[in-house]
């Protein structure tokens, strides 16, 4: 449950834009760890593999028994808020712009202490609290003390709002409305609250089902795009960049073959042009111009989503071309999030696994539906992450990445019968 | 096993590179003029000191090294003490030492910092890796924010109230009134302290120490040799020093000194009673009462009590910060830490700034510093003697 | 389409161009006969731009690839002094011909591919086959032997090596979503039934059929027998097909030559080109 922003008052067109400043985004690499979980809105800490011990801050040896052997596993985060103060000065121009800031000290059940910012909801110290994990707006991970019953949005928060990029009052292009898992997303940004959403038509003249409905929405403006011509993105960015605040990479290309089940490069190269060259297109084009609106009022230029695949993480071979087109769209959506992450605007990554349409048919269930990953886009945006593995067999083949590639790589290949 | 005494190691040669709120230079300057100052006030030839221990956050990228051959000083004992507030103290024990067994016969003990408009920002963000990681990307307050949270659990906790922390920070700065290096000029009353604009809840701005620039120094030497070149000096009658104390506490109710005090009144031969003044580190008031506990003054928790049933000024029922601290006076940095044991000295050997309290034998000066994560972790304190 | 739109308006004030100065000649030749208005030049081609549409297959078959561009500079860091792009497109995108080779009934035959046609072909008579109305009237319209016949009785008979071009006007839907007209059940737009295309092969010997919309085919072909019979059937007799033309409407019912050159690609199925008409004067 959030609460209803209103209508934020139109900017007046002729005052500066004011520019983006981050809260402060040097982390040791150690720390990253704390990073990596939060990017997926986990609580992780250091345990010592030896001892047992929970650590925090994050270190290279074992607080209680030296070992070495520390690794990152997931908290409950489980604790008391025992000191709190609320800060009406800050070195930092991010926290400056925006006092004051409640911040506490909690205990958590594991016996370490972590700084944490405090959500609204939470009571007066002593108390009991959940610790959660969130990205902020520089990317990197912080905690925060929730309410340890009841379940708040950090949208409830007025401060903590900042680290999502909620699509309520928003301006949203979704660069590919036609799909299934287009028309589904431009509906839960809708019902969402989103202020506009420009749907992307690429080849108008092709039907496709059940679109037609989407022109019912009110927020909804259907805008010529086609990711494979430079001329059409360029043209529209000229037309609405100046006013977008998020852009969701909807662009898929999916055909089902392996590379020795297409004879020559034509489909694999429509896959790339598409999944991967769109993305370069859509990024040169509208890249700059979020930067330029990042701190643009409270609908500021906030994020960039991608809808990929999971298997964009390891090639699964009967979709093979298309798994490669995938991963080469993650990896320049790395670049993107380099390029961003200075003004403070997130992107966001999907890996869905196999979804209920027309490509995935052969797929053996659990499917996601269209809905079900619309509902994870949303999610994404309203929270503090920035990579999603939504449905089963995401979640199932992320953790077995992690685990071990190799082995992920050879179970791959064995479906390729 | 006790630790061995300090024999008739004396501190000598108080001196203070005046403050500035900010300034062009770089520490070195400021230390450099510490030296200066010293090898004046004991009108030796720079070439007799023979031992430095440094104490700076803002010489880097150079060391306490670097410093020798920038000053031209030519040693065959040196020691860099990055310990903030608890820099003096550590300095004193190292110095003692090397003196007490004969590697060195004079050292300059000298802390000092310059302050840019930006230096304090950049180091607080920098300032430790758990900092760095854990408490800077948190509203980016510095120390404000862990001493925020530390002033209101134990208001919580102990019952203290503003008035208590009020009561301390007026009586310094009667104190600091009558030094004429201290930064505040203006007196202060409780209502301007209580009505003083937020800083951190429940900080204001009178609990804050004011970040500036300047630098302190004195000279370790055995007493024959103050006695031979004619330097007024104070007896060094106990030093102790601890690190990371209590690592298991929630959070830090209290400091090292309740590990170390039994065996540094031992050591020196005194107890708290004997005390004439203290000076201890006070970046924040609510670090004082936690040295009045662990240092004996009072009980555990009883810092309010404490409070309430005495007065601070130097010619108080118990005389405080009699510079008027670092609250009144200014923090520069790594000077900060020795600022008590200089105005000890000058108060042990006569050569106030200010206010001298009236037939002082023994002082007490305490340090504390370096908030690493949660908590400051570096303590100490020293029992100094008038001859 | 806005900007096809603009296009468009600069494309018919260049679509007659008749220029006329004094001519002295005694003999006269074609550069006289166009300075001195006895012809004039018809532009027969759409512009190759990213937002012409191709023909749509079902995805799972290989695709013809649109007309893309990409600047290569414009004044600027990649080439301070010059501009320029690079091209890319399907043999068979924008207004364009089909060589005999493009169809599996015409890959044996000689000469089949647009690098080996004979360079006499590339000027030829067209017969300008109005069907405007008809398929205005109904867009599944085709075109039958009978139609060819009737048009024959006008304007005498189709002359051997002669183009034969559908006028449809579909030139003039500038919407791409009409011009590719598709609904559930596919796609619909005129073009020639089976027994025309044999009758124009066969008995007329003609050197193609050529149309204003995206295939010599009508929409509705794949269901015919056999499918996309003008393909079969013209590729196979060794003729051409031109598709995507324009301006049909500023042609004479005869005595226009078509001047329409592929390029010359190694074993090219067909290619985009610049398809013109000379049109003398009464």
């Amino acid at each position: 449950m959030s609460q209803v922003a209103k209508r934020p008052k139109r900017k007046n067109p002729v005052e500066r834009t004011r520019q983006p400043t981050l809260p402060p985004p040097t982390r040791s690499r150690v720390a990253l760890g704390l990073t990596a979980a939060a990017a997926r809105g986990r609580l992780q800490l250091q345990v010592c593999v030896d001892c047992g011990t929970v650590q925090y801050p994050p270190r290279e040896v074992c607080r209680a028994c030296l070992s070495q052997r520390l690794v990152w596993r997931r908290q409950d985060g489980a604790g008391e808020l025992i000191s709190e103060t609320t800060l009406h000065a800050a070195q930092e121009l991010y926290f400056r712009e925006r006092l004051p800031w409640r911040i506490g000290n909690v205990r958590l059940d594991s016996e370490v202490n972590v700084m944490a910012y405090v959500h609204d909801a939470v009571g007066a110290p002593p108390c009991r609290v959940r610790i959660e994990a969130a990205l902020d707006r520089a990317g990197q991970a912080a905690l925060i003390a929730m309410p340890q019953t009841g379940r708040p949005a950090l949208l409830d928060d007025p401060k903590l709002r900042e680290m999502t990029c909620d699509p309520r009052a928003r301006k949203i292009l979704v660069s590919d409305g036609k799909s299934a898992v287009g028309q589904a997303i431009v509906r839960a940004l809708a019902a969402a609250g989103a202020d506009l959403i420009w749907i992307g038509v690429a080849e108008p003249w092709k039907q496709a089902a059940g679109f037609d409905g989407l022109r019912e929405l009110p927020q909804a403006k259907v805008v010529a795009l086609d990711v494979t011509d430079s001329h059409s993105v360029r043209e529209l960015a000229g037309e609405i960049g100046g006013k977008v605040d998020i852009v969701v990479n909807t662009n898929d290309c999916h055909r089902a073959f392996s590379l020795a089940a297409r004879r020559g490069v034509e489909t694999a190269q429509l896959e790339m042009d598409i999944n991967y060259f769109g993305l370069l297109r859509l990024a040169q084009e509208f890249a700059p111009a979020l930067k330029a609106r990042a701190a643009d009022g409270t609908t500021n230029a906030i994020a960039w989503v991608n809808v990929l695949s999971i298997f964009a993480l390891a090639n699964y071979p009967p979709h093979g071309t298309y798994s490669a087109s995938k991963a080469a769209a993650f990896s320049l959506s790395q670049n993107l999030r380099a390029e961003l992450r200075p003004a403070g605007v997130r992107v966001i990554n999907l890996f869905p696994g196999p979804v209920d349409d027309e490509w995935d048919q052969l797929e053996m269930p659990p499917k996601l539906s269209p809905a079900t990953l619309a509902a994870a886009l949303v999610d994404a945006l309203k929270g503090g992450v920035e990579d999603v593995y939504p449905g089963d067999v995401a979640q199932d083949w992320v953790a077995r990445n992690l685990e071990n590639p190799k082995a992920l790589e050879r179970e791959l290949g064995e479906t390729l019968r | 096993m006790a630790a061995r005494g300090f024999d008739d190691v004396v501190l000598a040669a108080p001196v203070t590179v005046p403050y500035v709120r900010f300034s062009t230079r770089g520490a070195h300057w400021f230390l450099g003029r510490a030296v200066a100052q010293l090898v004046a006030a004991a009108k030796i030839p720079k070439q007799r000191i023979d031992g430095l221990a440094v104490a700076s956050f803002t010489l880097a990228p150079d060391t306490a090294v670097g410093l020798t051959q920038h000053l031209g000083l030519t040693l065959r004992w040196l020691d860099h003490v990055p310990m903030g507030g608890a820099s003096g103290i550590v300095s004193i024990r190292r110095a003692a030492r090397a003196v007490q067994n004969g590697d060195a016969e004079i050292v300059a003990c000298v802390g000092g910092d310059t302050n840019h408009t930006d230096s304090f920002r950049r180091n607080t963000a920098s300032f430790s890796q758990f900092a760095q990681d854990a408490v800077y990307p948190y509203g980016s307050g510095g120390p404000n924010t862990s001493f925020a949270l530390l002033t209101a659990y134990y208001m919580r906790a102990h019952g203290a109230t503003r008035e208590d922390f009020g009561k301390l920070c007026v009586a310094q700065r009667d104190n600091a009134l009558k030094n004429p290096l201290a930064l505040f000029k203006k007196p202060l009353t409780l209502a301007d302290y209580l009505n003083a604009r937020l800083v951190a809840d429940p900080l204001r701005l009178f609990d804050c120490v004011m970040p500036c620039a300047g630098a302190e120094g004195f000279l370790v030497m055995r007493r024959g040799m103050a006695e031979q070149l004619g330097l007024p000096f104070a007896r060094l009658l106990g030093a102790v020093e601890r690190h990371n104390a209590f690592p298991d506490d929630p959070i830090q109710d209290r400091g090292g000194w309740s590990l170390d005090r039994d065996a540094l009144y031992a050591q020196a031969g005194v107890g708290p009673d004997d005390i004439d003044f203290l000076e201890t580190y006070d970046d924040y008031p609510v670090i004082n009462v936690l040295q009045f506990e662990g240092l004996g003054f009072c009980p555990a928790g009883g810092g309010a009590d404490f409070i309430r049933a005495y007065t601070f000024e130097v010619a108080g029922s118990f005389p405080f910060n009699t510079s008027g601290g670092q609250l009144s006076v200014g923090q520069a940095g790594a000077a900060g830490g020795h600022l008590g044991i200089v105005e000890a000295i000058r108060q042990l050997t006569g050569q106030t700034l200010g206010a001298r309290v009236p037939n002082a034998r023994h002082g007490l000066v305490s340090g504390f510093g370096i908030i690493n994560y949660d908590r400051g972790i570096c303590s100490g304190a020293a029992v100094l003697a008038a001859t | 389409m806005k900007a096809a739109k603009k296009k468009s308006t600069r494309k018919k004030s260049t679509a007659k161009a008749k220029v006329r100065a004094p001519a002295r000649r005694e003999r006269a030749n074609l550069s006289d006969m166009l300075i001195s208005g006895g012809a004039h030049l018809v532009d027969l081609t759409q512009t190759l731009s990213p937002d012409f549409p191709t023909i749509v297959l079902p995805p799972e078959f290989g695709q013809c690839r649109p007309f893309r561009m990409e600047e290569v500079s414009r004044y600027d860091e990649r080439g301070p002094g010059w501009y320029w792009n690079n091209v890319s497109f399907g043999e068979h995108s924008g207004t364009h011909f089909d060589a005999p080779i493009h169809w599996i009934s015409g890959r044996d035959l000689p000469n089949n591919s647009v690098d080996t046609l004979p360079l006499a072909h590339f000027i030829a008579p067209a017969c300008v086959i109005d069907c405007s109305a008809q398929a205005k009237a109904d867009s599944d319209f085709l075109l039958t032997a009978a139609h060819v016949k009737q048009w024959e009785q006008r304007h005498g008979r189709i002359p051997v090596g002669a183009w034969v071009l559908m006028r449809t006007d579909w030139s003039k839907r500038k919407d791409p979503v009409t011009y590719q007209n598709l609904d559930d059940t596919g796609q619909h737009t005129p073009g020639p039934d089976p027994d025309c295309v044999r009758f124009l092969a066969n008995e007329r010997d003609v050197l193609g059929f050529g149309t204003e919309t995206i295939g010599t085919d009508a929409g509705q072909a794949a269901h015919f027998t056999p499918p996309y019979p003008c393909h079969y059937y013209m590729h196979g007799a060794g003729k051409y097909g031109l598709q995507c033309l324009c301006n049909l409407d500023l042609l004479p019912a005869t005595g226009a030559f078509i001047v329409a050159a592929p390029l010359k690609i190694l074993q090219g199925s067909g290619s985009p080109l610049r398809a013109f008409a000379i049109v003398p004067a009464k």
